[in-house]
């Protein structure tokens, strides 16, 4: 079991390195799903497996199928990795790194002086059942509440001014053809339709 | 009756505060009723003090009415309180009467005029001062007064301030009492620590007691004294403001540079008599200003050519008399000047100012001429009281100033320098005078009269000028009448005329300068030309016209001194502080919007720093 | 994330940064044997998907509008 949470542990320390250093964003996109799977392997061997199977199902399932969806989208290509050499220049990386740096000395200085006791054993899911329906119950709505939320402000940020134009033009067609107004709705009609 | 003797200022204060409040909402014929009103009650209420005083004096020969404590702090206590003897009686009738009697006439003199309502309550807060200044029991109160009279002097000569000259008339008004009052100040401080007190019948009493004749101490007070009533009574070297006070309407002229406020200084120094009469030097320092006075402003009238001015540099020289009788000790002599003089200048001036109004604003007298016949009231009325002014025998102003001309060689402290003086002065005042009035008012017109007086304008001058003429025969009754507030007049033996000589000499000293101006003036108006333009001539003419220099001087020696020392102080440190956390606040200002770049990996990159700090700063601190 | 400039990147790496903080907190919740470390990690979980969402639809946005995925490009807000 500890050998599986090493392992695992490797495997998503350099699949993340990895994810940063690519200059094809799709390349980065397939390293940080290993990764992500990585680390639910070490949910699993730390004896969460609930957790474990909603990153794998959400997580790598869910999120990072929107973010291949996007970039599939934009479609940006060869050109996408042109931008990348552009601007990822190796100066750039000497403050990140810095400061990195000081936060890994802490970690470590954390482990050395802090308290060494080896996680034993596992909670189970109905606990984290029990404690979602108990206590945290208001979490819950306030999280669904969250995602409705999410969800109306992705809709109306992902509406595509295309979409409206053909809506507006097909009202004043059917307005045309209802009243036999004349040029005014032509014109105006037009006027929607030429801008981009 | 007498204890409605609160009412005397209370009166036109609220009067005051009632126009300045509503004075723009109401009728003209309501303001005046107010402000005349206020005033005419006043008036009625001293008098029947007085008589109430008259028939039954009151214990100790003064009545005192006490308000409220004022201050109560460390055993400093002074109170609101009134303090009527026969010496303020007489001030505070003058003044009310007097003062309602302009205050008729300028309720048609103004009424024109689009800030009625702010004279009138300028007026009457004037009139308020000056009364509290005249009954105050205690120094801080009259000092009160004191500040209360210079303020509204300041409002009213500066009362048409849409002219800057007004404004700069008032302000150097202003400027040049405030000189004075600030030595005034101080010798209220210094009486105050010395003698722990400033109730003013205890005050002298005290200093009776411990001081001696000729005390450091009483000299100092006495001169700080003397420069505070230098300054309001425009006496040298404080002189400068008066004639250019004149920018302010004539009433104004004439109840507060002729007849009130410029006496305060005379008042001041009667009251505290005593401690100038422990001081003989300072005592003399009055004698030799009044005396000086009274010759430099005659010779300046002499030269003047607006009419306002000559009367203006009289009042000077005539309040020279007063300190003059001061200063040889003629206390009593003084005030009956006092009165006469409030009845003939302001007769006066309120004359003048139905010249300049009839001469369609006119003020040189020498594009006036032939009133005589166009405005007969007034002539007649100018006539009594300049005769009275120039101390034609048997009216009010001969008996004054012969009494003072008598007591500056025969007091204890006269001098027959001081005689010679009087003598002089009162050749000149002979001289002006009657300039003034064959200028105007005879010889040939030069300008139309344009307006009449009315009613309001002419009554106050008729009796004005009946009192200028009976006021002076209840001299001896009224002396008496001054003793218990004020010593009588010690005389010396070593006079070397008796008093009916001294007075005959006056006497004739007025006809010769009745027959100098008669021929300068009237018979050949050239002769005067001649006498101007002689070289010698010219240069008297002008330094005389010029108040002998006394503008230029102070100009030279304080005012540009002072505007250069302002100017090459213009960005002193102190400016360098409030500018310089100015500038601080732009330089973090500016360095601050750098950080603001709108890239949201500037902005990761704070975060993550800080947060390391943070994490850091919990771990290792 | 203060590395790259290419906007999608930048989510990406906000994911792994939550899925660090989640990580965390599982294996204190593993530790102290409570479930309340599990029950946050769903939190962030729910809060990721939301804040995906959106991002990516503004990403849309933004693309449609600059033409470009440059993170230095959208600093209209400097002061």
């Amino acid at each position: 079991m500890e050998l599986a949470f090493y392992i695992a542990g490797v495997v998503a320390v350099i699949s993340t390195f990895l994810m940063l250093t690519r200059l094809n964003v799709v390349h980065a996109l397939l390293y940080l799903i290993v990764s992500l799977l990585a680390v639910a392997v070490v949910f699993y061997t730390l004896g969460a497996p609930f957790v474990a199977a909603l990153e794998v199902i959400v997580y790598a399932g869910a999120i990072m199928v929107l973010f291949v969806f996007v970039v599939m989208m934009l479609n940006l290509g060869k050109q996408g990795v042109e931008m990348e050499k552009q601007w990822l220049t190796p100066g750039i990386w000497t403050g990140p790194v810095l400061l990195a740096g000081i936060l890994i000395i802490e970690v470590l200085y954390l482990v050395r002086v802090g308290t060494a006791s080896l996680p034993t054993g596992a909670v189970e899911p109905k606990e984290v059942g029990i404690a979602l329906f108990g206590p945290y119950l208001i979490g819950v709505e306030l999280a669904s509440m969250l995602l409705l939320a999410g969800l109306v402000g992705a809709y109306h940020l992902g509406f595509r001014k295309d979409e409206k134009q053909e809506i507006q033009h097909g009202r004043d067609t059917y307005e045309r053809r209802a009243t036999a107004s004349g040029n005014s709705v032509l014109a105006r009609t037009d006027r929607l339709a030429r801008t981009p | 009756m007498i204890s409605l003797l609160w009412l005397v200022p209370a009166l036109p204060l609220v009067s005051a505060l009632v126009l300045v409040l509503f004075g723009s909402r109401l009728s003209r014929g309501a303001v005046a009723a107010f402000g005349v009103g206020s005033i005419g009650l006043s008036a009625l209420i001293t008098i029947l003090a007085a008589l109430s005083f008259f028939s039954a004096p009151p214990a100790g020969n003064s009545y005192t009415q006490v308000l409220w404590t004022w201050i109560d702090v460390a055993g400093f206590k002074p109170e609101i309180s009134f303090y009527l003897d026969a010496l303020s009686l007489v001030m505070v009738l003058v003044v009310t009467f007097v003062g309602f009697l302009i205050h008729l006439y300028s309720a048609e003199f103004m009424v024109e005029d689009e800030g009625y309502s702010r004279f009138f309550a300028y007026m009457n807060l004037f009139v308020a001062s000056m009364i509290t200044l005249l009954l105050g029991n205690n120094l801080l109160l009259l000092y009160l007064g004191w500040e209360g009279v210079g303020l509204c002097s300041y409002l009213l000569i500066g009362f048409w301030y849409r002219e800057p000259v007004n404004g700069l008339a008032a302000r150097k008004a202003f400027i040049v009492t405030r000189v004075g009052d600030t030595a005034m100040s101080l010798g209220l401080f210094l009486l105050f620590t010395q003698l722990g007190t400033l109730q003013i019948q205890d005050l002298m009493q005290r200093a009776s007691q411990q001081w001696q004749s000729g005390s450091i101490y009483a000299l100092v007070a006495a001169l700080l004294l003397l420069g505070g009533a230098v300054g309001k009574s425009a006496q040298l070297p404080l002189q400068v403001w008066l004639p250019d006070a004149m920018a302010g309407p004539t009433p104004t002229s004439a109840l507060i540079h002729a007849a009130t406020m410029v006496t305060a200084g005379v008042y001041l120094i009667a009251r505290t008599h005593v401690l100038f009469a422990l001081a003989p030097a300072a005592q003399l320092a009055v004698a030799i200003v009044g005396a000086g006075t009274l010759l430099l402003a005659g010779f300046s009238a002499l030269t003047q050519h607006d009419i306002k001015r000559v009367l203006a540099y009289s009042t000077v020289s005539q309040i020279g008399y007063m300190f003059l009788a001061l200063g040889v000790g003629a206390w009593q002599a003084a005030i009956f000047h006092f009165m006469a003089h409030a009845f003939f200048k302001a007769l006066l001036f309120l004359g003048a100012g139905v010249v300049i109004d009839a001469q369609h604003d006119e003020h040189s007298i020498f594009r006036m001429g032939g009133l005589r016949k166009e405005l007969p009231i007034t002539f007649w009325t100018f006539l009594i009281g300049g005769c009275s002014l120039a101390g034609l025998p048997f009216t009010a102003g001969f008996f004054a100033k012969d009494l003072i001309i008598w007591a500056a060689l025969s007091a204890e402290g006269g001098q027959p320098g001081f005689w010679i003086a009087g003598i002089i002065g009162a050749l000149l005042t002979s001289l002006y005078t009657f300039r003034l009035i064959f200028r105007v008012f005879f010889g040939p017109s030069n300008t139309p009269v344009t307006k009449r007086p009315g009613y309001a304008m002419t009554v106050p001058l008729l009796l004005l000028a009946a009192l200028s003429i009976v006021g002076g025969n209840i001299k001896e009754p009224f002396l008496a009448f001054l003793h218990p507030s004020l010593p009588a007049t010690i005389e010396s033996a070593s006079a070397f005329l008796t008093e009916v000589q001294s007075e005959a000499t006056a006497a004739t000293v007025f006809l010769i300068g009745l027959y100098c101006a008669y021929l300068f003036h009237l018979q050949k108006g050239t002769l005067a030309d001649a006498l101007v333009v002689n070289p010698v001539g010219r240069t008297l003419h002008q330094w005389w016209f010029s108040g002998w220099g006394f503008d230029w001087i102070y100009d030279k020696a304080f005012v540009q001194p002072f505007i250069r020392a302002a100017e090459i102080n213009k960005s002193d440190f102190v400016d360098a502080f409030y500018t310089g956390v100015a500038r601080w606040a732009e330089l973090f200002y500016r360095g601050l919007s750098q950080t603001e770049t709108g890239r949201v990996r500037w902005y990761a990159m704070g975060m993550a720093a800080g947060s390391v700090v943070f994490i850091a700063m919990v771990l290792f601190l | 994330m203060l590395v790259r400039r290419d906007l999608i990147v930048v989510l990406m790496s906000l994911e792994v940064m939550l899925n660090a903080a989640g990580l965390a907190f599982v294996v204190a919740g593993a530790r102290w044997h409570q479930a309340d470390g599990q029950v946050v990690f769903l939190f962030i979980l729910a809060m990721a998907a939301a804040e995906v969402a959106v991002g990516l639809a503004l990403v849309m946005q933004i693309y449609r509008r600059f033409k470009s995925l440059d993170v230095d490009a959208l600093s209209e807000m400097r002061g």
